[in-house]
């Protein structure tokens, strides 16, 4: 397989890489200074691209590519991949699902505790030698309190599953109801943030979902909620959220994804109820070893006319 | 019970004091220039002692106290008061037990989240603009799936067990004697348990026993994969042991709430990145802070009603 063209889209993982680079001819889009020309050079002998959370395939490139026979995404979420360019042109999509489904729930909780426990704001507390001088202020609990969830998918029902250990109550939003679950579903997601005290964005990001957490949302959550957003930036209307945050009228926000990565509100800098991560909801070294492994294993199936390990499209 | 009167030893809830003086004749200690002066002028008065884990009643002032009857104290651990002093003396105890645990089963939670997906670190990180010049932060360690070990499975380490296992941990522990009413992994000896897991946490009582039962043997057994998560007491660890390991590699991080010299903690940790430092904030919430102090409040009226205690342990 090492004559087949590969085009990785960005810096993602070195040992992808380096396994990409052995068993194809690996391209890589970063480091051509003029892309639309290295494209044209290249377009005939490039049949897969590797994309992740930053860079997909868009329909430009797709257009481009005129042997495009497959796109596997070094990430779960598809929103920077043109299905429906995909489905048309009869092009397969893989993604990878299930290997991150623990890490990015963890992350959500490890986030909520540290918002509502002000875990990150009490450990610079300490460096800064502040606890000599007098104790840190009292914080909120968070056992018991209730978990409002946008999207009920794999991520989504194992931030459920670790939320309910510390007895917090759950409900969830999604497009329909989910059958055989237990937790309190609403169908208007303002009606669950006016029903919960942190709610966790877990959806996909589609046309529909963009902007799902707008002004609205953030005034029905309320000054004592809590946001917390696992899924993509453009979930949440920033501005809006950022003006709620400053102005008190939401009490905190755990934040991995924003907008513009990695552009963030340097509002938000100042502020001791947010917690601010670099997008690294799958950010193990287990698990982008097990993500990079999936990403191969499609790759190779395709081109071995096996069956796709994890295909979306 | 306006003429009851209750020393309290150094300010910890505005909302318990409050609550005590509308009760009680409260002597705060730390509004005297010493414990002396205090003494000199009120030691006939006190009957009650209101404590805490940072001063509480030790032998020389139960001593001193010839109409104490009670020492009710703002927290669960009892490593600040001379129980057996109390016990010759007839003197009862109460505690905060049940109220505070999941408050630091959380913390401890938090912690070895925050240690291992390196919250704290990616949080500077963003913050100090690094991540916008086009830095990637490195890669951390996942926690679902982990080892944990648990020296002390009472209330708040059954209750850190119960958190950890939604994660799809394994759960194993050490204490004095096997529980009979759990399935999980009984180690009779902390060796063998900081062997066998990836994340050992300290959540047993202080008492001369378990002082530094964290050392250098148990630290080396935890070794350089090994995480260490204290919300006990600042004493189970050999603070200068874990330090030196923390900064030579022979262990990977730590997460603590708890030093052995309050508000002191080592100015080695202070530049480490793989560690995660609270200032003794385990039960701090308003939710929880409210509900020790009406416990304390509680036992105080019982006693002095001559009712059964709430939360006795003496």
């Amino acid at each position: 397989m090492e004559s087949i063209g590969v085009l990785m889209m960005c810096p993602m993982n070195n040992y992808l890489e380096q396994e990409l680079d052995k068993r194809f001819n690996l391209f890589r889009y970063w480091t051509q200074p003029r892309q639309s020309e290295f494209l044209i050079q290249h377009a005939e002998s490039i049949r897969a691209v590797v994309g992740n959370a930053s860079a997909g395939a868009s329909a430009e490139l797709i257009d481009a590519l005129p042997k495009l026979e497959i796109v596997s995404s070094y990430s779960v979420g598809l929103d920077k991949i043109d299905l429906i360019k995909c489905k048309e042109k009869g092009i397969r999509v893989t993604n990878t699902p299930d290997v991150l489904t623990d890490d990015v729930a963890d992350l959500a909780i490890g986030l909520m505790l540290a918002v509502l426990r002000r875990i990150s704001e009490c450990d610079r507390y300490v460096r800064s030698g502040a606890w000599k001088h007098g104790d840190f202020k009292l914080t909120t609990k968070f056992s018991g309190k209730r978990v409002g969830i946008i999207g009920l998918g794999r991520i989504g029902l194992a931030i459920a599953k670790r939320a309910e250990a510390f007895d917090c109550s759950i409900s969830y939003h999604s497009r329909s109801e989910k059958p055989n679950i237990n937790y309190k579903y609403y169908g208007s997601i303002i009606e669950l943030a006016s029903n919960c005290d942190i709610l966790v964005v877990a959806c996909a990001l589609t046309p529909e979902t963009t902007h799902i957490v707008n002004r609205e949302v953030i005034d029905a959550l309320g000054a004592k909620g809590v946001l917390i957003n696992i899924g993509r930036g453009p979930h949440v209307d920033e501005p809006e959220l950022v003006s709620a945050l400053v102005e008190g009228r939401l009490g905190g926000a755990g934040l991995d994804v924003f907008e513009k990565e990695p552009e963030v509100p340097e509002q938000l800098f100042g502020l001791d109820n947010v917690v601010l991560l670099p997008h690294v909801g799958s950010g193990t070294i287990e698990t982008r070893k097990d993500m990079a492994d999936l990403v191969l294993g499609n790759l190779e199936a395709h081109f071995a006319n096996k069956p796709l390990l994890t295909p979306v499209v | 019970m306006e003429n009851v009167g209750v020393m309290m030893t150094c300010p910890m809830s505005a909302y318990l004091e409050q609550e005590l003086e509308n009760r009680f004749k409260l002597l705060k200690l730390w509004e005297f220039p010493s414990t002396t002066h205090f003494l000199t002028q009120h030691s006939d008065s006190v009957m009650a002692v209101v404590g805490n884990t940072k001063l509480g009643a030790d032998s020389e002032l139960i001593e001193l106290l010839p109409r104490l009857e009670i020492v009710a104290s703002y927290s669960v651990g009892l490593d600040k008061i001379d129980l057996n002093k109390c016990r010759e003396r007839g003197i009862r105890v109460t505690n905060t037990p049940d109220v505070l645990t999941d408050d630091v089963a959380d913390i401890a939670v938090g912690l070895i989240l925050a240690a291992l997906r390196k919250i704290c670190a990616c949080d500077g990180f963003v913050r100090t603009g690094l991540w916008r010049n086009g830095d990637s932060f490195e890669l951390a360690t996942k926690f679902s799936g982990k080892s944990i070990g648990i020296v002390g499975l009472g209330r708040i380490g059954s209750a850190i067990a119960k958190r950890a296992k939604a994660f799809g941990c394994t759960i194993s522990y050490h204490s004095r004697t096997k529980k009979q009413d759990t399935n999980y992994t009984y180690y009779s000896n902390i060796i063998d348990l900081a062997s066998n897991c990836d994340i050992l946490v300290v959540a047993c009582a202080l008492t001369e026993e378990t002082r530094h039962i964290v050392n250098r043997k148990v630290i080396d057994a935890l070794g350089p994969k090994g995480i260490l998560i204290n919300i006990g007491r600042g004493p189970h660890v050999d603070e200068l042991e874990l330090v030196s390991a923390l900064c030579e590699g022979r262990l990977a991080g730590a997460g603590l709430d708890v030093f052995e010299n309050e508000p002191e903690v080592p100015k080695s940790l202070l530049g480490l990145q793989n560690v995660v430092l609270l200032p003794h904030v385990g039960s701090d919430t308003i939710e929880t802070s409210k509900a020790m102090a009406d416990l304390v409040v509680a036992n105080l009226e019982a006693h002095f009603l001559k009712r059964p205690l709430l939360t006795p342990v003496v």
